[in-house]
C-alpha cells in the first residue's frame, strides 16, 4: 500500500487547516451557504436533504485494516453507525455534522486519507481495478500509475475549474473490471512488442444524460509520457469544454461535437508543444512508487489445502460462496474473496461499524492487512490464503457479510437516491431491496446466472444504469415515481449502452417486469452457459418487448 | 481601482482602451480583435502597449507578437471559469511571455495559490473579501504541490519523487503570519 512521507503528510494537515478556517468562517456567518459552497465542494462536502454529506477518498479502493478501522470509528462516532460505499470506490457518510467535519477530516488525515477532490468540477477520486496485483490475468499492477494520477491530479493549479467533474480510471488486465470505456479518461496498462510499458488511452466515456463509450485515442503511450500526455487532454477540455450549460460540459460531449478525429488531433498538437521538462515519469521514480505495491510475503510452498478441499465438500453453503464469490488469484494457494455489501434485501453498499471492524480484523489476520472497494458497491480481500477461506467464510458469515451472490441478479449497484439525494427523482433503494427480496432464493439465482442489475434515482446515472445488463432508471412523472428500463448495457471491456426497452413502470410495477424479463431469458437461452448479456446481444430486445408489452396492445 | 501585485495594493497606470475611439496617450491596454485590426499603427505608437483577453478567447495568431505586450490581462468573469489558468501557462511556459500577466475579475481567496502558480503576478479583483484578504495578508495557503507548473524558476523540488514542488513562504497573497486570519472569502 501508498504510505505517506512527510510531504504528503504536510500537504493533507495544511488542506485540513485551510478547511477547517473556512467551516469556521461558515459557522460565524461571514460566509453565506452560497459563498461556501465551493470551498465545501473542494473537500468532499455536500448539501444534501437531510444533512451535510461527506464523501471520503478511497484512491484505487484500497484501505488497510487501519483505515478501515477509522472509517469505523468515524461511522459510531460521528454519523448513524453506518457508511455507504459509492461506485467511485468511495465512502459517504449521509449524516453528517458540520461542524464536526474539520474533526473527521483531521482524523482522517492522521490515516493517511482525506476528501479532497471528492466532488466539484475538478479531477474526481482515480479509480482502479479492484483485483489489482492479486488477479491472474494482470499484465501490471495498475495502482502505482493510479497513486502517481492521484498526486498530480490533487489540488492542480489549471485543473481544478474545469467546465465539470473529471473522472479517469485504470486497470491492468485485458479484462476490464473498473469501467475505463465509460470514463472521461480510461487507462489500459500494456506492454508494446518490446516488452515496455505504457497504456491505451481511451477518452470521452460517460454515463449521465447522454451516455458515451470512450473513443481510443492512443494504442500506446510510454509510461514516461504519462503526465504531459493527461495534462495535454486535460488543457484541451479546460480550454474548449463547454461552459455554457452544465449539461453538456463533460468531455464526452467535446469528443461528440468536435468529433474523435479533431479532439485526437487536438490533443496530440497539444501534447506535442508541451514543455516536457519537467513532466517526464522516469522509470526510476515509477519504481519508486510501484515498490509501496510490492506483492506481500506470501507463502509459495503450496503444497493443497485440506482444510479448503474438505469444507468445500462438505459444507454447500461455503462450496457456493467459494463458487460465486472466489475468484483466481496470481499466486498458487491463494485466492481473491469478495465480500457482497448485498444481503437479501439490503441497501446496496451500506455497511455498519461493527462490520467495517469485523472485516478490518479479517483483512488483518487473512489478507495481508488490504481490503479493497469495488466499484460494485461490494468489498474485496485480495490476498486469501485457500486453506484459510473456510475461517474467513465463518467469521464473514458471523457479521452477515457472506451472501454469495457476486455477479447474480441479487448484487445489485444502486445510488443512493430519493431516499437521501438532493439531486435524485425517484428513489432506487426500495426498488433494489424487492428486487432482491423477489430472487432471493439462491437456487433461482443461480440458475439465472450472471446478471448484472443497476439502478438509478435520477438521470445523472450514479448507480450506471447504461452499462446494466438490466438497468433501471427514476424519473418522475407529475409527481409519481416511474422507472425506465434498459436493456443490454455492459461495463466491462465489451462495453455498450443499455437500449430502452419501452414505456416506464410504476414501482410495483417495475418488480414484475424484472420478473418478465429473466423468465423470457430463461425461455430463450441456448443453454444455462449463455448468460443473460450473451443471449440479449444474440436475440436483441424484441421478445423481451413482446413478454413486457404484448398483452397491453 | 488599484491592482495587487507583488504584496500589496498599487495603483493601476495601465487604461482599458475603449473600442472604436482613438487609444489614450500613455500605457493602454488594447483587446485581440482591435490589435489584430491596427497592429502596424500600433506599433508605430510610442508607448507600451498591453493586451487583454477575454475568456475564450485564445493565443491564437498572436504567438509572434507576444513580446510586443509589456502587460497581458486575462479576465476571469467567474471565479468557477478555468479557462485562463490554462492561457496563463501557456505564455509563461510556452511563449516564455515575461511581461506582466493579469488576472482580473471575480476571483476568491482560495484561488491565490493556483492563479500564482500559473504564471499570474498581478490581480485585479472585484471580489470585496479578496481584496480584504490580501490587503489584510490573511490567507492561507498550501505551500506543498504535486505537480509542477509555470513557477520553476522559484519553487524548490524536493525529490525523489521528480513531480514534488514546494513554494516559498512570501509568495503573493500569503499570510503575514501563520495561524492569523478573518475577512470574507
Amino acid at each position: 500500500m501508498y504510505r505517506y512521507d512527510e510531504f504528503d503528510h504536510d500537504l493533507v494537515r495544511e488542506r485540513v487547516a485551510e478547511f477547517s478556517d473556512q467551516v469556521a468562517r461558515r459557522l460565524s456567518g461571514e460566509l453565506t451557504e452560497d459563498q461556501f459552497k465551493p470551498l465545501r465542494l473542494m473537500n468532499g462536502v455536500y448539501l444534501q436533504l437531510h444533512a451535510y454529506m461527506l464523501r471520503i477518498a478511497v484512491p484505487y479502493g484500497t484501505l488497510s485494516s487501519r483505515q478501515m478501522r477509522t472509517l469505523a470509528h468515524l461511522a459510531r462516532t460521528y454519523d448513524r453507525d453506518y457508511g455507504h460505499f459509492t461506485t467511485r470506490q468511495n465512502l459517504q457518510f449521509h449524516w453528517t455534522k458540520l461542524e464536526e467535519a474539520p474533526k473527521m477530516l483531521a482524523e482522517l488525515a492522521d490515516v493517511e486519507m482525506h476528501c479532497i477532490q471528492t466532488s466539484g468540477n475538478c479531477i474526481r477520486n482515480v479509480t482502479a481495478d479492484h483485483f489489482a496485483g492479486a488477479s491472474a490475468d494482470e499484465i501490471a499492477d495498475p495502482r502505482p500509475y493510479a497513486e502517481i494520477l492521484r498526486q498530480w491530479s490533487s489540488l492542480h493549479p489549471e485543473f481544478s475549474l474545469l467546465p465539470r467533474k473529471f473522472k479517469l480510471a485504470v486497470i491492468g488486465a485485458p479484462k476490464d473490471r473498473a469501467a475505463i470505456q465509460t470514463h472521461d479518461i480510461g487507462l489500459e496498462v500494456k506492454r508494446n512488442d518490446s516488452g515496455k510499458l505504457g497504456f491505451a488511452v481511451w477518452v470521452g466515456g460517460g454515463q449521465g444524460r447522454t451516455p458515451m463509450i470512450a473513443k481510443k485515442v492512443r494504442d500506446f503511450l510510454p509510461e514516461s509520457d504519462l503526465i504531459a500526455y493527461m495534462e495535454a487532454i486535460l488543457r484541451i477540455y479546460n480550454l474548449f469544454g463547454r461552459r455554457d450549460n452544465k449539461f453538456k460540459a463533460r468531455i464526452k460531449i467535446l469528443v461528440h461535437e468536435m468529433g474523435e478525429e479533431e479532439v485526437k488531433a487536438a490533443i496530440e498538437k497539444e501534447f506535442a508543444a508541451i514543455d516536457k521538462t519537467n513532466m517526464v515519469l522516469p522509470r526510476d521514480a515509477v519504481e519508486r512508487i510501484e515498490r509501496y505495491f510490492a506483492p506481500p510475503p506470501f507463502d509459495t510452498r503450496f503444497n493443497g489445502a485440506p482444510a479448503f478441499d474438505r469444507a468445500r465438500e462438505t459444507d454447500s453453503e461455503f462450496a457456493s460462496f467459494v463458487e460465486r464469490n472466489v475468484h483466481p488469484h496470481k499466486m498458487p494457494g491463494y485466492a481473491i474473496a469478495t465480500v457482497s455489501l448485498k444481503p437479501i434485501g439490503g441497501t446496496p453498499g451500506d455497511m455498519t461499524s461493527a462490520q467495517m471492524d469485523a472485516v478490518a480484523g479479517i483483512a488483518e489476520q487473512y489478507s495481508f492487512d488490504e481490503v479493497r472497494v469495488s466499484h460494485e458497491q461490494n468489498l474485496v480481500l485480495p490476498h486469501v490464503k485457500l486453506e484459510d477461506l473456510p475461517a474467513v467464510y465463518a467469521r464473514l458469515r458471523a457479521t452477515g457479510l457472506a451472501t454469495a451472490n457476486f455477479g447474480l441478479i441479487t448484487d445489485i449497484i444502486c445510488c443512493p437516491g430519493l431516499d437521501y439525494c438532493s439531486l435524485a427523482n425517484a428513489r432506487s433503494i426500495p426498488i433494489a431491496q424487492r428486487l432482491s427480496e423477489r430472487f432471493a432464493d439462491p437456487v433461482r439465482q443461480s440458475d439465472i446466472g450472471e446478471l448484472k442489475i443497476k439502478i438509478s434515482g435520477c438521470i445523472n446515472a450514479c448507480g450506471h444504469h447504461h452499462v446494466g445488463h438490466i438497468g433501471i432508471l427514476g424519473v418522475d412523472r407529475k409527481g409519481e415515481e416511474f422507472y425506465q428500463i434498459t436493456l443490454g448495457g455492459s461495463g466491462d471491456e465489451t462495453c455498450s449502452i443499455g437500449e430502452i426497452v419501452g414505456k416506464g413502470f410504476s414501482s410495483d410495477g417495475v418488480i414484475d417486469a424484472v420478473e418478465t424479463i429473466v423468465d423470457t431469458y430463461l425461455k430463450l437461452r441456448e443453454s444455462p452457459r449463455e448468460n443473460f448479456l450473451s443471449a440479449y446481444r444474440r436475440v436483441g430486445e424484441e421478445p423481451f418487448q413482446e413478454a413486457l408489452y404484448a398483452h397491453a396492445a | 481601482m488599484a491592482i495587487f501585485k507583488g504584496h500589496a495594493f498599487v495603483e493601476d497606470e495601465w487604461a482599458v482602451a475603449a473600442e472604436g475611439v482613438p487609444l489614450p496617450a500613455g500605457r493602454a491596454v488594447v483587446s485581440k480583435a482591435r490589435f489584430l485590426a491596427e497592429q502596424d499603427t500600433l506599433s508605430a505608437r510610442n508607448a507600451p502597449l498591453g493586451l487583454i483577453l477575454r475568456s475564450g478567447e485564445t493565443l491564437d495568431g498572436l504567438e509572434d507578437d507576444l513580446d510586443r505586450f509589456q502587460l497581458i490581462v486575462l479576465d476571469i468573469p467567474k471565479y468557477t471559469d478555468g479557462r485562463s489558468y490554462s492561457t496563463a501557462r501557456i505564455l509563461r511556459e510556452r511563449y516564455k511571455y515575461a511581461g506582466e500577466l493579469r488576472a482580473s475579475g471575480d476571483v476568491l481567496r482560495d484561488q491565490i495559490m493556483f492563479l500564482h502558480r500559473v504564471g499570474f503576478d498581478a490581480f485585479d479583483v472585484t471580489h470585496e473579501g479578496t481584496i480584504a484578504a490580501l490587503r489584510d495578508g490573511k490567507i492561507k495557503l498550501v505551500h506543498k504541490h504535486y505537480q509542477a507548473a509555470a513557477r520553476e524558476d522559484e519553487e524548490a523540488a524536493p525529490g525523489p519523487r521528480p513531480w514534488l514542488r514546494i513554494s516559498p513562504r512570501g509568495v503573493p497573497g500569503d499570510a503575514h503570519e501563520t495561524g492569523l486570519d478573518g475577512g470574507g472569502i
